[in-house]
C-alpha cells in the first residue's frame, strides 16, 4: 500500500506499542531553549535522573534576550536568572548551548536548520510550538510542553497516540507579489484556527514544490496557527541541496547513505490522507490580519469585516471584540490602516531570504515619519550573512532599526514591545491580544508588505509597488 | 502526578472561543523558573475588567471552567494548566481543546473534558442563569448535574494514568532497554551535537 512521508517516519520511530497504549516514539532532536525548560530540569533534578542523551540535545537562548547591541547585559533580573538557569542547566546536564556570541545563537527554529541538525525523516522536538517548522525538511516535528520537555530529557523517546493526516495540496504556481507567508494566511484562512486541530498536514503540490527551503520553513511553522502540531513537505532536492556541506550534515560516504535513504521518505502516489483540502495557488493575494486570531484575515485589497458576517452567536461575539480591541470598524479599506510600528522578524520570517527581500523593497525609500521599524535577524549567521551583503546597510540607511538577533518583538518577552494602542506591522506568525505587548495591535503580514508598510504608513497592495518582484 | 477520579464543583462561564495561552497567562509571568506561583496572574489582561467573569463574587468559588471551542491555543507554555491549576480549577470544559494544551492539562491532572457543541451552549445557558454545580466523573466518562447528564471520552491510556496518578517518566524508563535497543540501530550518519 502506497505510503505518506509521515507514515514512514512515524513507522521508522516506534519503540514499542502495546495495545491499548501510545506508541513510544524515539526522538532524534530536540531542541531547548530558556523558557520552557528550567522547570524539566528541576524535575530531573529531584528525581535523580540523567539526560539519556545529551549529543542528541541541544540549547539556545532566543525569547528572553534583548536585542541592542548591548544585549550581554540583561536589566529584566527575573530574565537574567532564566537565561542563567539554562546556562547552568546545561553545564551540569552536559548539554551544547548555543550561548549569545557563540556565533550560532538565535531563534530555536533558525539554528536549528541552518546548522544542518533539522534532516529528513527525523522526529525533532522543542518545548516551542512553533516546532513545525523543521517539518520543512520532511522531518516529523512537532512542539511539546515541560512535563514531556523532562521526559523526553529522560528517556529520548515520547508516548505519543498517532495524529490523523491531512493533504493540503496548492495548485498552480504563486503569482507575483504572492509569498510563503501568504499562502499560509490563506491556508489558515480557509481551513481555520482548530481546523488542523488532531492532524499532522502534508503540504503538497506544484507551488510547494516550488518553494525554497525558507519559504517552506515560513509555511510549516504557520500550521500550528491552524491547530495542526506538525506540518511536512516531502524531502526532495530543494531539502538536499539546502542541507548540502551544513555543518552537522552528513559528508562524504555518509552523505551519499544519507540522500539514498532521505530519497525513499517522499509520499507515495496514490497514498491515503484522512482529509484532503485543494487550494488554487492563483487565487492567493497578499494577505493582512485585521484581528486577534491568526484566522481573521483578508486580501489587502479587501476591508475589514464586520458582525454580519458571522455565521453564529459566539463568531459574532469574537468579531466584535476583535474589531474593538484593534480598533477598527467595519468596511475600513485595509490600505487605508495607518500603522506605528512594523517589525521584521520571528521564527516565521527572519532567514536570510526574507531579509533579502524586504531590503529590496526598501532600497532608495525613508520610513514614514509616524512609523518606527525594526529588523531583527533570526541568529547571529543570519545577521552575518546579511552584514556581508550590506542589508544592515539598506535597512539602516532607510530607517530601520537593526538589531541583535532572538524572538524579540514577536512575543515581547524582552524590552521589545508594543504600547497600549500601537499598530504593528508584524512578520509574525500570532496576532493574539497583548502578544506583543499589552494593548498592542498586531496585523501579520510578509516581510515585503511590512518593509512597504514602513515606508507608506500604512498597508499597500505589494502587487503595485515601483520595482516589487 | 495527582489522581483524578470525581469532581464537584461550581462552574464559571467563560463564552469565547480560541482563547489561547498568551490570555490564559501572559508572556510577563513566563520568566520564573519555578512551576508554582502562576495561579494569581491566571487571566491577567482581562482581570483588569470589572465584568470579567473571575471577577465576580458569585464566581469565587467555581472550580470546572467552561469554555468555547479551540481552548488553549497557542504556545505551548505549560505555564497555562499550571495557572488554570493553581486558581483553582480542577476541570475544563470546551467543545474542542488545541493538541498541546489538551496534553499538557492531562500531564498535570487538570481534566480536559470535550462535550459536543449543544450540550455547551446548554450549559452556557444554564450557568448564565443561576450557579451550576456539575459533577465530572472520570471513571464513568460523565458529566452531570441537575437534569444534565451527558458522556465524554477520552484517550483510554490518559484516563488509566490520570485515574491513578502515573509518572509517566517512570513508566517509560521501565522498557529502557527496548529503547537501548532501538538505539544501537540507529544509522551512523544520523547527527549527534557532540560525542556522548
Ligand atoms: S520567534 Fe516567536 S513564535 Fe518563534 S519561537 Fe520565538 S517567540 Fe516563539
Amino acid at each position: 500500500m502506497p505510503r505518506t512521508a509521515f507514515d514512514k517516519i512515524w513507522d521508522a520511530h516506534v519503540v514499542r506499542h502495546a495495545t491499548g497504549e501510545p506508541a513510544l516514539l524515539y526522538i532524534d532532536l530536540h531542541l531547548v531553549h530558556e523558557v520552557t525548560s528550567p522547570q524539566a530540569f528541576d524535575g530531573l533534578r529531584q528525581a535523580g535522573r540523567r539526560v539519556r542523551r545529551p549529543g542528541l540535545t541541544i540549547a539556545t537562548v532566543d525569547h528572553n534576550v534583548p536585542t541592542t547591541p548591548d544585549r550581554l547585559l540583561i536589566r529584566d533580573p527575573i530574565a537574567a536568572a532564566q537565561i542563567s538557569a539554562l546556562r547552568k542547566n546545561a553545564e551540569e546536564f552536559g548539554i551544547v548551548l548555543l550561548d549569545m556570541n557563540s556565533g550560532r545563537q538565535g531563534i530555536v527554529h533558525v539554528v536549528g536548520p541552518e546548522l544542518g541538525l533539522t534532516q529528513p525523516g527525523m522526529t525533532i522536538v522543542c518545548g516551542d510550538s512553533h516546532t513545525s517548522t523543521h517539518g520543512a525538511f520532511g522531518a516529523l516535528a512537532f512542539g511539546i510542553g515541560t512535563s514531556e520537555v523532562e521526559h523526553v530529557l529522560a528517556t529520548q523517546s515520547l508516548p505519543q497516540q498517532r495524529p490523523r493526516t491531512m493533504l493540503v495540496r496548492v495548485d498552480g504556481r504563486l503569482p507575483r507579489g504572492i509569498t510563503a507567508k501568504d499562502l499560509a494566511l490563506g491556508i489558515i484562512g480557509t481551513i481555520g484556527t482548530d481546523g488542523g486541530t488532531g492532524h499532522v498536514i502534508e503540504y503538497a503540490g506544484e507551488a510547494v514544490r516550488a518553494l525554497s527551503m525558507e519559504g517552506r520553513m515560513t509555511l510549516c511553522n504557520m500550521t500550528i496557527e491552524a491547530g495542526a502540531r506538525a506540518g511536512l513537505v516531502s524531502p526532495d532536492e530543494t531539502t538536499f541541496a539546502y542541507l548540502k556541506g551544513r555543518p552537522y550534515a552528513p559528508q562524504g560516504e555518509d552523505w551519499d547513505r544519507a540522500i539514498s535513504h532521505w530519497a525513499t521518505l517522499a509520499t507515495e502516489a496514490g497514498a491515503a490522507f484522512d482529509s484532503e483540502v485543494r487550494i488554487a495557488a492563483e487565487q492567493l493575494e497578499p494577505y493582512v490580519t485585521w484581528g486577534t486570531s491568526p484566522g481573521m484575515v483578508v486580501p489587502v485589497t479587501g476591508v475589514v469585516p464586520g458582525p454580519q458576517e458571522a455565521v453564529s452567536d459566539s463568531e459574532r461575539e469574537g468579531v466584535l471584540r476583535a474589531l474593538e480591541y484593534m480598533g477598527l470598524s467595519p468596511g475600513t479599506r485595509v490600505d487605508q490602516i495607518s500603522i506605528d510600528r512594523v517589525f521584521i522578524g520571528s521564527c516565521t520570517n527572519s532567514r536570510i531570504e526574507d531579509l533579502r527581500a524586504a531590503a529590496r523593497l526598501v532600497r532608495g525609500h525613508k520610513v514614514h515619519a509616524n512609523v518606527r521599524a525594526l529588523v531583527v535577524p533570526g541568529s547571529e549567521a543570519v545577521k552575518r550573512a546579511a552584514e556581508a551583503e550590506g542589508l544592515d546597510e539598506m535597512f539602516r540607511s532607510a530607517g530601520f532599526e537593526w538589531r541583535e538577533p532572538g524572538c524579540s518583538m514577536c512575543l515581547g518577552m524582552n524590552p521589545d514591545t508594543l504600547a497600549e494602542g500601537e499598530r504593528c506591522a508584524s512578520t509574525s506568525n500570532r496576532n493574539f491580544e497583548g502578544r506583543q505587548g499589552r494593548g498592542g495591535r498586531t496585523h501579520l503580514v510578509s516581510p515585503e508588505m511590512a518593509a512597504a508598510a514602513a515606508i507608506a504608513g500604512h498597508f499597500v497592495d505589494i502587487r503595485r509597488w515601483e520595482g516589487a518582484g | 502526578m495527582e489522581s483524578f477520579r470525581s469532581h464537584t464543583g461550581l462552574v464559571a462561564p467563560l463564552d469565547r472561543a480560541n482563547v489561547d495561552t498568551d490570555q490564559i497567562i501572559p508572556k510577563q509571568f513566563l520568566k520564573r523558573i519555578e512551576r508554582t506561583g502562576y495561579g494569581e496572574f491566571l487571566f491577567f489582561d482581562w482581570r483588569s475588567d470589572a465584568g470579567f467573569i473571575l471577577n465576580r463574587p458569585e464566581y469565587s468559588k467555581a472550580s470546572i471552567l467552561l469554555a468555547g471551542r479551540n481552548f488553549g491555543c497557542g504556545s505551548s507554555r505549560e505555564h497555562a494548566p499550571w495557572a488554570l491549576q493553581q486558581y483553582g480549577f480542577r476541570v475544563i470544559i470546551a467543545p474542542c481543546f488545541a493538541d498541546i494544551f489538551g496534553n499538557n492539562a492531562l500531564k498535570n491532572g487538570l481534566l480536559a473534558v470535550s462535550l459536543q457543541e449543544p450540550e455547551v451552549t446548554t450549559l452556557f445557558e444554564r450557568a448564565g442563569r443561576a450557579a451550576l454545580e456539575l459533577t465530572v466523573n472520570l471513571e464513568s466518562c460523565r458529566v452531570s448535574g441537575k437534569d444534565f447528564d451527558a458522556p465524554f471520552t477520552i484517550d483510554s491510556f490518559a484516563r488509566h494514568c490520570l485515574l491513578h496518578g502515573l509518572d509517566d517518566i517512570g513508566l517509560t524508563l521501565q522498557h529502557e532497554s527496548e529503547i537501548a535497543q532501538f538505539e544501537a540501530g540507529r544509522p551512523l550518519w544520523m547527527p549527534t551535537v557532540h560525542g556522548d
